[in-house]
């Protein structure tokens, strides 16, 4: 599904180097957790992976299904099918969160070729899937994310994710703000997005996410790398013993 | 050339119309003030923005080309009183009859030849008692030589909007059109503007509001880029009334939009506000004066501006409380959105306090359009023009919404989008 081959990342303004030759492989199906320490470039990686402004590309390839999607727009990767669920997810005054997931679905499926969505089918497939992550038709009306709880944003960018069934989902430190309750909610909602096409990239401090979205692949990044790979296993080993040890291995 | 001799110039270019009545009396004491005063300049405070000069000249004004969109009228799908200008021009033929329940229009030249007629009280009147502070000799100039124009006298809840339709026909046209409007006690109207008057217009509305009155004036200035405007609102709130007035302005070469709201009365209601959209040689300029006279009422004023390829937009607004007027609720926001480096927003929010139990505050403020925000949008298969439409839009969504009517909000958001997409395919 994804992959990634010495991928180098400065920071455009800066030119500081964030990711010094990330390699990871992913495979349809699989569910992949990135861990680490802070500053150890794992926000930039779900960020370069979508497209976002202020990174330039120094080395590397990365291609999603055999295609070059370091060419392409952010819009036009998440028609491709990459999604990154927000750490921070964005307050949009003024726009409806309605009228932004009718826009965004249906200019994928614009894009696809597909036949857009009447108003009543929309109305009807949100409805459902908001209904299964608890989110109330108040908080469907309201502008995107402005006045929501932290557990509602992480909730609502799961509805996004549900609602335009992507193939690569980028998870970035979905569980922090979030208590134990919405926590189970929020995995709940990813783990019945998992299937044999879809891949999961989850970014996060604890493992305590990992006990809901069970990997079949750790890694741990440390100065903009993958310094070691595991299963969950790995997770719990980081979350008894901390990254020295590991970095020190490392180094 | 003397400031003198531009003032002379332009009123030597008009005539007093035939009246000998009261209405002449007005003309000629408006006359008698632009003498006193002089027509502006930009040496004035009240002008540090925008150059008053092509509004003074006598010059003809620069051909406009006409956008088809002007030709449209945005309120056409509304059931409503119909009253048509052409440019500058009433056309009664067009026009729905005037005479309906509630209400009475009557063409200001023979609301002016009538010895009794109410509007004695109010024509010039209202606008002559606003210039006490800043003189405003452009509105004088209306005053004394406008013979186009209407009187709309509200005796009654009005369920049907009133919408006066300008049509901009005559590539080099000029207009002095000058309305006065009194809503009754208890009385309620929906008066709606639309449409490019003509390359160069000078507009005067006078309004009155009686006790309980309430009044939602929605107003879309014409399109065409070569326009040049100035249109004035001056309105005298007495108790418990409320007025509403709402501007849209896209496009326009020069644009000064004054709102001068007298409260009078305790527990009035006053909210003033705009969208504007400018690009290239676009000069837009909302000038708004407001006097609490009254304790415990209540005034907001919301602009939005959204500038790109060297555009200017300024915004001058004024909160002024006077001693006594207890428990005022005094907003004012103005905001830009510039959509690249070239372009400029000048504001200037002032408030003047004589009364010590009141909340007033002011904001004002400039960017650029959110990266984040563009990023989370796109990041969902929006594309960036799509998304930074989305963006702009909703910035100026909070001035659409100060709009009651559920009807008329969508009407206005519809039609900016549609722009906003012909902009892009064409």
């Amino acid at each position: 599904m994804l992959h990634i081959n010495n991928l180098k990342v400065e920071l455009e303004e800066e030119k500081k180097a964030i990711l010094n030759g990330v390699n990871l492989n992913i495979k349809a199906g699989e569910v992949h957790a990135i861990m680490g320490p802070n500053g150890s470039g794992k926000s930039t990686l779900s960020y370069v992976l979508s497209g976002k402004e202020g990174y330039s590309v120094t080395d590397g390839t990365v291609s999603l299904e055999g295609q070059d999607i370091l060419s392409l727009e952010s819009y036009e990767r998440a028609a491709l099918g990459v999604f990154l669920a927000f750490q921070y997810p964005v307050e949009i005054p003024g726009v409806g969160n309605m009228t932004f997931l009718r826009t965004a679905l249906n200019s994928q499926k614009k894009s696809k070729g597909e036949k857009e969505l009447s108003s009543a089918d929309f109305l009807k497939l949100v409805r459902a899937k908001a209904k299964d992550l608890k989110i109330d038709a108040e908080m469907l009306k309201r502008p995107v994310n402005v006045g929501f709880s932290g557990g509602e944003k992480k909730r609502n960018e799961i509805l996004q994710m549900a609602m335009l069934e992507p193939k690569m989902c980028i998870l970035d430190e979905t569980d922090s703000g979030l208590d134990v309750d919405a926590m189970r909610l929020v995995s709940e909602g990813v783990n019945a997005l998992r299937s044999k096409e879809r891949s999961f990239l989850v970014i996060t401090h604890y493992q305590r996410l990992l006990d809901h979205i069970v990997p079949d692949f750790v890694h741990i990044m440390a100065d903009g790398r993958i310094i070691k790979t595991g299963n969950a296993e790995l997770a719990l080993e980081v979350e008894n013993n901390g990254y020295s040890e590991l970095l020190a291995e490392y180094n | 050339m003397a400031k003198d001799d531009v003032t002379n110039n332009k009123i030597t270019s008009f005539a007093l119309p035939e009246e000998s009545n009261w209405a002449l009396d007005v003309r000629s004491k408006a006359l008698e003030w632009i003498d006193q005063n002089g027509l502006p300049n930009g040496r004035e405070e009240y002008w540090k923005y925008t150059n008053p000069n092509s509004f003074n000249s006598t010059r003809k004004p620069v051909k406009n080309e006409i956008d088809p969109s002007d030709t449209k009228p945005i309120f056409n799908d509304i059931d409503c009183i119909k009253l048509v200008f052409i440019d500058g021009l009433l056309n009664i033929d067009q026009s729905d009859g005037l005479i309906n329940a509630g209400l009475e229009i009557e063409p200001i030249t023979e609301a002016n030849g009538n010895e009794n007629h109410w509007s004695k009280h109010c024509f010039g009147a209202i606008e002559e008692a606003s210039q006490k502070v800043v003189s405003k000799t452009l509105a004088s100039l209306n005053t004394a030589f406008a013979v186009q124009g209407l009187t709309i006298r509200i005796t009654d809840k009005v369920s049907k909007p009133i919408s006066i339709v300008y049509y901009h026909t005559d590539e080099i046209s000029e207009a002095l059109i000058h309305h006065v409007v009194k809503i009754e006690k208890n009385a309620e109207a929906t008066i709606l503007e639309s449409g490019g008057i003509s390359s160069r217009s000078n507009c005067v509305m006078e309004l009155l509001l009686e006790e309980n009155a309430t009044l939602n004036h929605i107003r879309v200035q014409g399109r065409s880029h070569e326009r040049e405007a100035i249109t004035y609102i001056f309105s005298d709130l007495e108790r418990c009334s409320s007025l509403r007035s709402f501007t849209l302005t896209v496009n326009g070469k020069l644009t000064r939009n004054e709102y001068i709201v007298n409260i009078k009365g305790e527990d009035a209601k006053a909210h003033v506000g705009g969208a504007i959209v400018g690009d290239k040689g676009f000069a837009h300029d909302d000038t708004v004066f407001i006097t609490h006279g009254a304790p415990n009422c209540e005034s907001r004023q919301v602009f939005k501006k959204v500038l790109k390829n060297g555009a200017k937009g300024v915004f001058q607004g004024k909160i002024l409380v006077k001693e006594g007027a207890q428990k005022t609720n005094g907003y004012q926001i103005s905001q830009g959105l510039m959509l690249d480096d070239d372009s400029n927003f000048l504001a200037k929010p002032e408030l003047e306090i004589y009364a010590d139990d009141v909340i007033c505050s002011h904001g004002s403020t400039c960017g650029e359009i959110d990266p984040t925000a563009l990023f989370y949008l796109t990041s969902r298969g929006i594309s960036k023009t799509e998304a930074q439409d989305m963006l702009v839009l909703a910035f100026l969504n909070e001035a659409i919404d100060e709009i009651i009517s559920e009807e008329i909000k969508l009407i206005i958001s519809k039609r900016l989008t549609d722009w906003m997409v012909k902009r892009h395919t064409s």
